[in-house]
């Protein structure tokens, strides 16, 4: 009987199956959008700068002095290596230097690091645009485009860094240009110079010492766990920071955009709910003839509540199902392909040292919290049918 | 013994202003295979007096007892279970549930006393062939006349075997030869099989068919003939 309510009525429940398909998409859309650009800002700050976790000496984070650095040794390593929830990890020198080339001059970031391991992760090498990604034993740079431009300087050019290294020493050393790299934090495109770790140990003499090692875990909802083990195994030289510790302010930009974001949800949510209500209530009101003549023709409404549910269920199934199958594409595709800011809000952005995109997500949290919460509203708001049913009057309804 | 008394039933509606009296110490009864018209001009107080009597409406003050059965003492729940069990309906606007064909609106009613489907389809064969529409039985009620549908209507009231059948203004949506023809159908059940009918309407020609007619005026019995 349901069934036949279900195929006979073709008008109604497509209509039913879109107003529900609708919420399904745009609560989809919506939120997809939200985590997507939180998890952009996240994995931009992670990967590029912070990592997951990072390891220093204690005290390093505070002054980010070359004073507070520590010995990358073999025990460190096992430990790393043996702890599941670790990706991999990366060694770095992160310091500070003057780079001049000729006439211009300009006070640039310096990043020592493992050529292979950062490329793994930041894939810098397909981000070259003149010249070549750097080997781990080259005694050359990698300068930032607009640092490039800045000092007027090419590939094979030399620059002059002076710097302050371990324990006060003067760093002095020129570089010839091996690469070119268009760095996508347009903040860092403006300063950054990367040399292989060797070179920059060299440079600073750091007696083989390092600023950081970063942690890329597996799964990102590890920090906290990931930090308790290796302050097991690691003595208290060092502070192991998660990311949320390392980006202070990025954390409070998310957390005061997500109250706007989780507003508009709200409005969204009710906007929904709304619509699948109306739909639901226009149907039963068109029924309540429908359902009077079968009351008095001997049959207990309890009968047709269930006949009734198992409609609204089969239907809000369908278009949940439905939802999910025509938004995932979608979303696929600007997860890929994301929408490019532009204007004000690509600034905004920028300053934040993010790519201006609207980047989406297609986490399996968001689909299963936003189709959740549309069936959720679907059942509120089959509600009403139903206690209409239990209170109905068979005359009233008969007559009309 | 009668099949169904009415002890100084009255109707009273409070919803206007002013409280109708619809039904006024309406006292009658009905026997096994009677085929009876229940008369009166515009307002009297016919639908009221049937659905009372179908347990549709519950009356102000009285009762009505059908098959030794006090009605007004039965829970909502049990008066349904007791229409589908003694009760057949005929509506003026037919009522037929669009979505299922004739034979399944016809049969729908015997699923719901948890009929067998052997039985069902027996029943709805004798039925279709008794309403004369045998070969419409599947189609659904979209497609037929206002006359026709008002047959597979009987036959949806006959199909669970009720005790008797009401019918308020069968015949209102009918053009003359539908009237006819329907009034055929309900005259040989009446005759063949003891079924029966106690019908409101306004049409001479189905008040001369009639075996009795209550005259209802102001809510009041008039005259019974
Ligand atoms: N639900 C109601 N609320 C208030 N008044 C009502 C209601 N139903 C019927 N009435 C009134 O009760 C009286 C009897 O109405 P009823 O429908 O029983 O008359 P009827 O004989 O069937 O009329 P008709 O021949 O037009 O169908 C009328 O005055 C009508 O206005
Ligand atoms: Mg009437």
């Amino acid at each position: 009987m349901a069934w036949r309510n279900i195929w006979r009525n073709k008008k109604r429940t497509l209509l039913t199956i879109f107003s529900i398909f609708i919420a399904v998409f745009l609560s989809l859309f919506t939120r997809s959008m939200q985590i997507g650009v939180y998890d952009n800002m996240i994995s931009n700050a992670v990967k590029f700068s912070s990592g997951h976790i990072q390891i220093h000496k204690n005290g390093y984070w505070e002054n980010k002095s070359l004073n507070e650095i520590f010995k990358d040794t073999k025990e460190i390593d096992e430990i790393l290596k043996n702890n599941n929830n670790i990706e991999f990890y990366i060694p770095r020198i992160e310091s500070y230097a003057l780079a001049s080339s000729g006439k211009h001059t300009k006070g640039s970031l310096v990043i020592g690091t493992d050529p292979e391991k950062e490329n793994e992760l930041n894939k810098y090498s397909q981000k070259i645009i003149k010249g070549d990604y750097l080997n781990s034993n080259d005694k050359a740079v990698v300068v930032a485009e607009k640092l490039a431009e800045y000092l007027n300087i090419s590939v094979n050019d030399t620059i002059v860094m002076l710097g302050q290294g371990y324990h006060g020493i003067t760093a002095a050393a020129q570089y010839k240009v091996k690469g070119i790299i268009d760095f996508p934090i347009p903040q860092l495109n403006n300063q950054l110079i990367i040399m292989p770790l060797a070179e920059a140990k060299y440079y600073y003499a750091t007696d083989n010492q390092i600023t950081s090692l970063s942690l890329m875990l597996k799964d990102a909802d590890k920090v906290d766990a990931t930090i308790a083990e290796l302050k097991n195994s690691l003595n208290d030289e060092y502070e192991i920071m998660p990311w949320p510790e390392m980006n202070v302010e990025l954390v409070q930009a998310i957390q005061s955009d997500s109250i706007g974001g989780i507003i508009m949800l709200g409005i969204l949510y009710v906007v929904i709910g709304f619509g699948v209500f109306g739909t639901i209530m226009m149907m039963t009101m068109e029924r309540k003839k429908e359902f009077a003549v079968m009351v008095s023709i001997g049959m207990q409404k309890l009968k047709i509540l269930i006949v009734v549910i198992f409609e609204t269920l089969f239907i809000g199934l369908v278009a949940v199902l439905l939802g999910i199958l025509i938004s995932y594409p979608i979303l696929y595709y600007f997860y890929q392909n994301p929408i490019p800011l532009t204007g004000e809000l690509a600034a905004t952005y920028e300053t934040f040292g993010i790519d201006p995109i609207i980047p989406f997500s297609i986490n399996a949290h968001i689909f299963v919290n936003q189709t959740l919460t549309v069936i959720g509203i679907t059942i509120l708001a089959v509600f009403y049918p139903l206690s209409m049913i239990l209170r109905f009057n068979i005359m009233k309804a008969l007559r009309s | 013994m009668s099949i169904i008394k009415t002890i100084n039933l009255n109707k009273i509606y409070n919803e206007t202003v002013v409280p109708v009296h619809a039904v006024k110490d309406v006292n009658l009864e009905f026997e096994q295979g009677e085929f009876t018209a229940i008369i009166g001009p515009s307002g009297c107080g016919k639908t009221t007096l049937l659905n009372l009597i179908g347990g549709l409406d519950s009356p102000t003050s009285g009762e009505v007892i059908i098959d030794g059965t006090n009605i007004s003492n039965l829970k909502p729940k049990e008066v349904i279970d007791f229409r589908l069990r003694n009760i057949g309906f005929v509506f003026q606007s037919y009522n037929l549930v669009p979505v299922l064909t004739a034979k399944e609106n016809v049969e729908f009613i015997m699923q719901l006393q948890g009929s067998d489907k052997s039985k069902r389809d027996e029943r709805v064969k004798i039925l279709f062939e008794q309403i004369g529409l045998i070969d419409r039985m599947n189609d659904r009620p979209s497609k037929m006349s206002g006359g026709q549908q008002q047959r597979v209507a009987v036959a949806r009231a006959l199909a669970s075997k009720p005790k008797f059948i009401l019918a308020d203004e069968p015949t209102a949506n009918l053009d003359s030869a539908a009237t006819s023809n329907l009034l055929d159908i309900m005259l040989k059940l009446n005759e063949t099989e003891n079924t029966t009918f106690i019908f409101s309407t306004h049409d001479s020609r189905v008040i001369e068919r009639a075996r009795r007619l209550i005259t209802l005026k102001d809510g009041q019995v008039e005259k019974v003939e």
